[in-house]
């Protein structure tokens, strides 16, 4: 396991879980989200039961997990391919057939079904499978028959969920990371959808080889999406008040040596000074070390939560240690800083839902290289029109736009093809536009 | 237009060359895509702009004409070149492109390949996203646009990082020789069905496809082709709304704040003046949505290929 280490930053060998990575568990096909890291000890509740996930390690991303009960009690195990499709939607062959039947005698009484729970936990006993129980399920339902097609499907489906849940891998990347929180706790990423942060990347230029200013106070989702689409450069994660903000999501994708160096934390007034005494320089940035990201861990808000919201499972303190999880958000070294003062910041992405929009940006501007675009998020549009008009009016950057971008959802099924019936109404506001050198001084 | 390695980082050597490509600047949505050449000149309604006045500026510089009109000289992005390409065929645009390229998860070092080229616009993102290590494989049927795409990717400094092929892929699938290598297909075609079982084949376990069709009818038929060996098949609408920002002039009536009738939302107010003056003409920064929006691009389709153990 430890070899992979070395080769973690390589996109091939992240297709395969090791000890130690974090991982994004989609439990009864997205029913529940949860984050998690892979280590000797970890579990995963469901139902009452604690499950070890010691069985995902090693296993390739996208692999599809059952809870099977066998001799020695109940354990996640790996579902081979021919398992997977029992679903009429994933059978290639499902042919539309003219539905005869309705609901129309169906009477909601809870009496159609048999099988009693002590029933149930006897066939348990004996050692059925979960899908030896649905079957029994299905054959004592006196109402199973007379269903649509579709409710056949349906109440199978539910069935599984309850006695045979599944568990599918998923690769925490900035895509799934996004989504994740943007369905479970928006706020904490100031309600910025997957296609705002996607707009945000392309408008603001992220590539390879770049330097990169970030303002993130989402949590570090930003700070991290950005890394993750540059592998090389600098991603220059700032404050501008006197400590750093939370980067805690960074920590989720997997980031190996190379890119967490690259993850470097500045304060605007670093910046802006003049080359002092080093050892002066450290002394009021004490905050920013290294150790930084572990003192925020333990008092990030999810471990305060109720314990029915445990679905961030943060490691402790000596797991973290054992599998030396590469930490990002170090302070940048003074010789970094002056290559920006020097050449200025390739683009400017900000997402700072508490700093005034316009003094942020009239305030960074100056830092950034000639022709530099920039992409600024927030939730309000009123901030973005007040920055956007100040800009025009102080001559400090062309191409200006503010977007808003929408999205929404297709279920697509034979005959029954439609818009999702859920949908987000809002993923934010983005001004946009690039840098222009100020005429007075050309 | 990319910095493919340390020594030429996008915030270096901000200063225009002869030989450059620059993108001239007029005004929103008016720009134009030059190279800078020491003895040419730039013509457009604000007059003639000699190139040898522009070399030696920094990206970003305005610069006037004989007829003391301006335009600025920015540096070229896939963003802007998005813009100012020639269309050859329609073209995707930025809210699509954004979108795919997040969720086709797409890195630094990935292999991509996309059927049609067309006009090289989404093309040239892939690129930005899988540089500097990885590769783009494109295939056009069109022999024509093939190398008018090739010209484009010599134009804007990219085609060290992609191949242009030209193929029948809707006849012929993607060849043999990237089967299992592929870390993303995109497809653009009009029968997208026809190659979901070679896309398969191309891709790694776990990996992600594309489908882009503007009829709904093209998505279902390529859901269904999935089934059998995708899995996570979604499908999206993207758009882009834009805001208009304008300072506009308000009268208040006498008193304090001004009658309500004569306010707009209060979300949407900024005084900026004090509004406690009898009969002052204060002035508010306003924003409201563009009255022309596009209506619809495509449907953007994605799967995952399933992992067999």
């Amino acid at each position: 396991m430890s070899g992979n280490q070395s080769n973690v930053d390589s996109v091939q060998s992240r297709r395969v879980t090791w000890e130690g990575c974090s991982v994004l568990l989609d439990i009864n096909d997205g029913d529940r989200l949860v984050f998690s890291r892979l280590t000797e000890n970890s579990t995963l509740k469901i139902g009452k039961k604690n499950y070890s996930l010691r069985p995902l390690i090693g296993c390739p991303f996208g692999s599809l997990f059952q809870v099977e009960y066998g001799a020695e009690g109940s354990k996640l195990s790996r579902l081979l391919r021919s398992a997977e499709v029992s679903n009429i939607e994933d059978n290639g062959d499902y042919q539309p057939v003219e539905e005869h039947r309705d609901n129309r005698e169906l009477v909601d009484n809870n009496k159609a079904q048999s099988l009693s729970g002590e029933d149930i936990e006897e066939l348990r006993r004996q050692g059925a499978t979960g899908d030896e129980i649905i079957e029994a399920l299905i054959a004592n339902s006196a109402t199973f028959e007379k269903k649509t097609a579709f409710s056949q499907e349906k109440y199978r489906l539910k069935k599984q969920k309850k006695y045979a849940p599944r568990v599918l891998l998923r690769r925490p990347v900035a895509r799934s990371i996004c989504e994740t929180y943007f369905t479970k706790y928006p706020a904490r990423i100031g309600f910025m959808r997957v296609d705002t942060l996607s707009l945000l990347l392309s408008m603001a230029n992220v590539a390879a080889n770049s330097d990169i200013l970030v303002v993130d106070m989402v949590g570090g989702l930003l700070t991290g999406a950005v890394a993750e689409r540059m592998g090389s450069g600098y991603v220059c994660n700032m404050y501008l008040e006197s400590s750093p903000y939370p980067m805690d999501i960074v920590r989720m994708f997997n980031f190996g040596d190379e890119i967490c160096k690259r993850i470097v934390r500045t304060s605007l007034s670093d910046l802006c000074s003049v080359q002092n005494d080093p050892s002066e320089q450290m002394g009021h940035d004490v905050s920013a070390t290294a150790n930084s990201s572990n003192e925020q861990m333990c008092s990030h808000e999810t471990l305060t939560e109720p314990s029915g919201m445990e679905e961030i499972a943060l490691p402790s303190e000596n797991e973290v240690s054992k599998c030396k999880i590469p930490k990002a958000g170090d302070k940048a070294s003074q010789e970094t800083i002056d290559l920006w003062k020097a050449n200025g910041f390739s683009s400017l992405i900000v997402a700072a839902p508490e700093l005034d929009t316009w003094n942020t940006v009239k305030d960074l501007m100056p830092h950034l290289s000639h022709s530099a675009p920039f992409a600024i998020y927030h939730q309000y549009l009123q901030p973005l029109a007040t920055c956007m008009h100040r800009l025009q009016s102080e001559k400090m950057a062309v191409g200006l736009q503010i977007s808003e971008p929408w999205l929404r959802e297709y279920q697509v099924l034979p005959s029954r093809t439609h818009p999702c019936m859920q949908m987000s109404a809002f993923g934010g506001y983005i001004l946009s536009g690039v840098k222009i050198c100020n005429p007075e001084s050309a | 237009m990319l910095a493919l390695d340390t020594s030429k980082k996008l915030s270096f050597s901000k200063l225009i060359a002869s030989g450059d490509l620059v993108i001239v600047y007029e005004r929103h949505e008016t720009m134009k895509a030059v190279k800078v050449c020491e003895g040419s000149v730039f013509q457009n309604r604000f007059g003639m702009f000699k190139h040898s006045h522009w070399i030696g500026l920094p990206f970003g510089s305005k610069v006037y004409s004989n007829k003391s009109g301006y335009v600025y000289l920015l540096a070229p992005s896939p963003e802007l070149w998005t813009l100012v390409l020639s269309h050859r065929t329609q073209i995707l645009y930025i809210a699509d492109i954004s979108f795919v390229i997040m969720y086709l998860e797409i890195v630094p070092g990935c292999l991509v390949l996309e059927s049609g080229t067309g006009s090289g616009s989404l093309t040239t993102s892939l690129v930005r996203a899988v540089a500097p290590t990885g590769h783009v494989h494109t295939f056009d049927f069109h022999e024509q646009r093939a190398a008018s795409a090739r010209e484009d990717f010599e134009r804007t400094g990219v085609s060290s990082m992609v191949t242009v092929g030209v193929r029948d892929i809707q006849g012929k699938g993607f060849p043999d020789e990237l089967c299992g290598l592929a870390d993303a297909v995109f497809l653009d075609l009009p029968q997208p069905w026809l190659v979901i079982v070679s896309a398969a084949k191309m891709l790694k376990p776990d990996a992600t496809l594309c489908s882009f069709s503007p009829c709904i009818e093209q998505v279902q038929r390529s859901c269904e082709a999935l089934r059998t060996n995708f899995t996570d098949i979604r499908t999206f609408e993207v758009l882009l709304r834009t805001y208009e920002v304008r300072e506009v002039k308000i009268n208040s009536m006498r008193g304090q704040g001004g009658s309500p009738c004569q306010q707009p939302p209060c979300k949407r107010r900024h005084t900026n003046e004090g509004s406690d003056k009898q009969e002052s003409v204060s002035s508010a920064i306003m924003a409201r949505p563009s009255a022309e929006a596009r209506g619809h691009t495509g449907y953007l389709t994605f799967a995952r290929l399933r992992c067999s153990a």
